[in-house]
């Protein structure tokens, strides 16, 4: 009987949405949206999240007011828990990075994301295979040369955190041209792309944002993406050379891809309005100047999914990610 | 004299009306953010970054770097009052700031500490004009080895410190090695004693820890004593500046060995916390009044803050020339760059020569503005400590709360405050020294991250931390800090042998 009603109900509002008079059915925030980060101040997350609330303070995208809040700790797993445990609070959204998948199966917290409510994948993270710039290696045939020919453990790959997608990233290279590298986590990306160009490290995978002012500054050179395809970014950075000129690393012999989510998710058992109305908030973002300024400044990749096409790509990525971490033996024992 | 010229420039930019303006309102916001304990430069920062996108990125980073001078100076008024650190680098302050309170020099403890707050910021300013490709290019040096042997000297240079029994610190310390290890393992990314709480994901924050220890810890002692202050018969006017600046100048060797630990330990980057406690530690070693330290000197209130604001002023140094930031806030100002479409790193001093000297001339002006802002208020400060313990306490407590709150806005960490104030109490009534548990709570795991990492790199050999110059000078260092007592008797048994 309760099933029948929400049915009808839903008929309902359907049917106001068709007529195009919604205005007075479509749910909006009645008290503050509160924006988890789950990841510390300062790092990719809370720098899109921040810039999204500087978006809809500055062009009034919504009436009531936007906080970013940090749950960093546990590698995120404080913050995703907390937004599982808020079931029925739509004034709760999360942005995720790749640790939505990663964190639970390292570590073994009762976290799936399909907990929460999927909104919107706001865009993908590039990653790029770096190396310092005065290092003879000016492909990626030259580095996998160098990297065979070092003892097995002494070319040290720096990534950020441990068990994430930097060091899945780094198996798979490691797979892929069949070699070892010693992989030293750090805490921060931009940290990393200093101890590259210090040559404290041989190589990164740093994310676009992370290295590019080492690389406008002749410290580091890009040697491929991680992606099918080149980026889309034409403008010239360095040396004449633009976002679009990295060929992916597949094309030079190195077969791994990894793109990280930029996604958005809303606490569990949200309503299809409610999902509505922040996929609209969203797809306002996307269209403000500011937001393809950002975009741009970090190369990435603004793939954009909502409902039944964002839950398959979810999937798909669950999927390879349970692989791949499993074939690194990076999952925790109780997984 | 190119840089010269850009000064001044700068000084134009920063000059403007508007920004004068927002400097001001800056510092304003930073004093009270520095007041509440919890409530961080970090946190302050952030939640007001958003309000500035719509200003132009000049005028935004003098505010938001006003705040941050605003929080370094007011870290210092509670610890000296209340022996509540609002920050935690005015933790190694309240070991000689609060006594100094309790014997009614409230209003010399906060000239002094305002003052060398301003002349450690002011090195650190002049350093970053005149040399800053140079430091760049030091901190470069600094590998995960070369960061351990940092850590490792600033361990050393405070163990011993206490007057208490050497297995009490190492117990303490110990204690807070422990806590410093729960919460997620950076290497292996596993959680560790954690036990399946979902709170202790986290770790034990250091500032809860300090909120409680010190803060709580205090009220309690306080109220067991009788519940008074005894700073209540403080002089207040503003004489009390004058006269204590006459005393500063004498201390000048002091002032100049904590710039240069400040500047170097924003630079590398280890941030103002372990450069605050390295230079009381060091002070305590080298002063004449070392025997004294702890006990309401002078010179221990001089120590910790002119460092402490050397390294918060440079570590803006490594953020701007190398887009890595030296310390929590300089991480979230970071994010502002890249948000207002700058590019921190190498290109930023070439490119954008208007925001960076703009910002380094608001350094200059905005320590100034706060000194004069702070300074005029020190007999305000001081006046708080004739309110009645009765009245005040339950304030104290509130605040703290809020604190505690506010770092994660969690309540689990209200109750962890009250049960580590509760063990505050516990260890001073049995004379366990609180100092290196704090250090070991805040540096512990840095300290571990970086010795594992070295280790990762090395292949597990030992011998990363001699393997070159700058490591192996700063490991001796360390070595001669640590055994300095017995080196020093050494001397002294051979002197009168010779004799």
């Amino acid at each position: 009987m309760k099933h029948s009603i929400l049915h009808v109900a839903l008929v309902a509002v359907a049917a106001l949405c068709a007529s195009g008079t919604q205005t007075s059915a479509a749910w909006e925030p009645v008290r503050p949206v509160e924006f988890i980060v789950p990841a510390g101040t300062g790092g990719g997350a809370d720098q899109m999240a921040r810039t999204i609330q500087g978006i809809v303070t500055k062009h009034n995208l919504m009436k009531q007011p936007m906080v970013v809040i940090n749950k960093a700790g546990g590698a995120g797993g404080e913050g995703f828990l907390d937004v599982k445990a808020s079931s029925n609070n739509p004034h709760k959204i999360i942005i995720t990075l790749s640790n939505l998948f990663t964190t639970p199966l390292a570590t073994g917290i009762p976290f799936n994301w399909k907990d929460l409510t999927p909104v919107a994948m706001l865009a993908l993270d590039e990653f790029v295979l770096w190396v310092n710039a005065e290092k003879p290696y000016n492909s990626v045939k030259d580095y996998v040369d160098a990297a065979k020919k070092a003892a097995p453990g002494t070319f040290k790959m720096g990534g950020t955190g441990s068990k994430q997608e930097d060091q899945i990233i780094t198996v798979g290279i490691e797979k892929a041209v069949d070699t070892k590298f010693t992989y030293i986590p750090y805490k921060g990306g931009g940290e990393v792309a200093v101890q590259l160009v210090g040559n404290h490290i041989d190589s990164t995978v740093n994310n676009p944002i992370e290295a590019v002012a080492q690389w406008r500054g002749g410290k580091l050179r890009p040697l491929c993406v991680f992606d099918a395809q080149p980026m889309a970014y034409n403008e010239a950075i360095a040396d004449g050379k633009s976002w679009h000129d990295i060929p992916t690393c597949k094309s030079q012999g190195l077969d791994m891809e990894y793109l990280m989510l930029r996604g958005i998710f809303m606490s569990p058992r949200a309503t299809k309005d409610q999902v509505e109305y922040y996929v609209d908030l969203f797809t306002k973002v996307r269209a403000t100047p500011e937001w393809q300024d950002f975009m741009k400044s970090g190369a990435f990749n603004t793939s954009f999914l909502t409902g039944a096409d964002y839950t398959k790509w979810l999937e798909t990525e669950q999927k390879r990610h349970e692989v791949l971490m499993k074939e690194a033996g990076f999952l925790s024992p109780g997984n | 004299m190119e840089e010269l010229a850009n000064l001044f420039h700068g000084f134009a930019v920063a000059l403007q009306p508007y920004n004068m303006m927002l400097m001001v309102v800056g510092i304003m916001l930073g004093v009270i953010i520095g007041v509440l304990p919890g409530l961080g430069g970090a946190n302050g920062v952030a939640i007001l970054l958003p309000l500035t996108f719509s200003m132009p990125p000049t005028s935004a980073i003098i505010m938001l770097s006003c705040i941050y001078w605003g929080a370094l100076f007011g870290g210092a008024i509670t610890s000296i009052l209340f022996n509540i650190p609002g920050e935690p680098w005015s933790v190694a302050t309240t070991f000689d700031g609060y006594p100094m309170a309790q014997q009614g020099k409230p209003g010399e403890a906060l000239t002094a500490a305002f003052t060398s707050s301003f002349v450690g910021a002011l090195f650190a300013v002049a350093m970053i004009t005149l040399v800053a490709p140079l430091v760049a290019s030091f901190a470069l040096r600094f590998g995960p080895a070369e960061k351990f042997a940092v850590y490792f000297l600033a361990f050393c240079s405070f163990v011993g410190l206490s007057k208490e029994p050497p297995f009490k610190t190492i117990a303490a310390m110990m204690i807070g090695f422990a806590l410093a290890a729960v919460g997620l393992d950076s290497i292996t990314g596993q959680l560790r004693l954690t036990f399946g709480i979902t709170e202790l994901l986290n770790g034990f924050d250091f500032l809860i820890a300090v909120i409680g220890l010190f803060g709580i810890g205090e009220i309690l002692l306080t109220m067991e004593e009788g519940l008074s202050f005894r700073g209540g018969n403080a002089k207040i006017n503003l004489r009390v500046v004058l006269q204590t600046w006459k005393e500063l100048p004498s201390y000048w060797v002091t002032s100049l060995r904590s710039c240069l630990i400040g500047c170097w330990m924003g630079v590398t980057p280890a941030g103002a916390t372990p450069a605050s406690f390295m230079s009381y530690g060091i002070a305590k070693r080298l002063a004449r009044n070392g025997k004294n330290f702890g006990k309401g000197e002078i010179e221990g209130v001089i120590a910790p803050e002119t460092a402490a604001h050397a390294a918060g002023t440079s570590a803006l140094l490594p953020m701007l020339s190398l887009g890595v930031p030296g310390s929590p806030t300089a991480a979230v100002l970071l994010g502002g760059l890249l948000i207002w479409g700058l590019q921190p790193g190498p290109m930023l001093f070439v490119e954008q020569k208007e925001f960076v000297w703009g910002l380094i001339a608001s350094m200059y002006l905005g320590n100034l503005a706060g000194l004069l802002v702070v300074l005029t208020c020190v007999p305000i400060f001081a006046a708080i400590l004739r309110v009645p313990f009765s009245i005040i306490a339950p304030l104290i407590l509130v605040l703290c709360a809020i604190g505690a709150y506010s770092v994660h806005n969690s309540t689990f960490d209200v109750m962890l405050m009250l049960v580590f104030g509760v063990l505050g109490y516990l260890l001073k009534k049995c004379n366990y020294p609180l100092a290196p548990l704090v250090l070991a709570i805040v540096l512990g795991d840095k300290a571990e991250e970086a010795f594992r990492q070295s280790l990762l790199g090395s292949q597990g050999s030992l011998s990363v931390f001699f393997s070159n110059g700058l490591v192996s000078t700063i490991m001796v260092l360390g070595l001669v800090a640590l055994f300095w007592s017995a080196i020093q008797e050494g001397y002294s048994r051979l002197r009168t042998a010779v004799a």
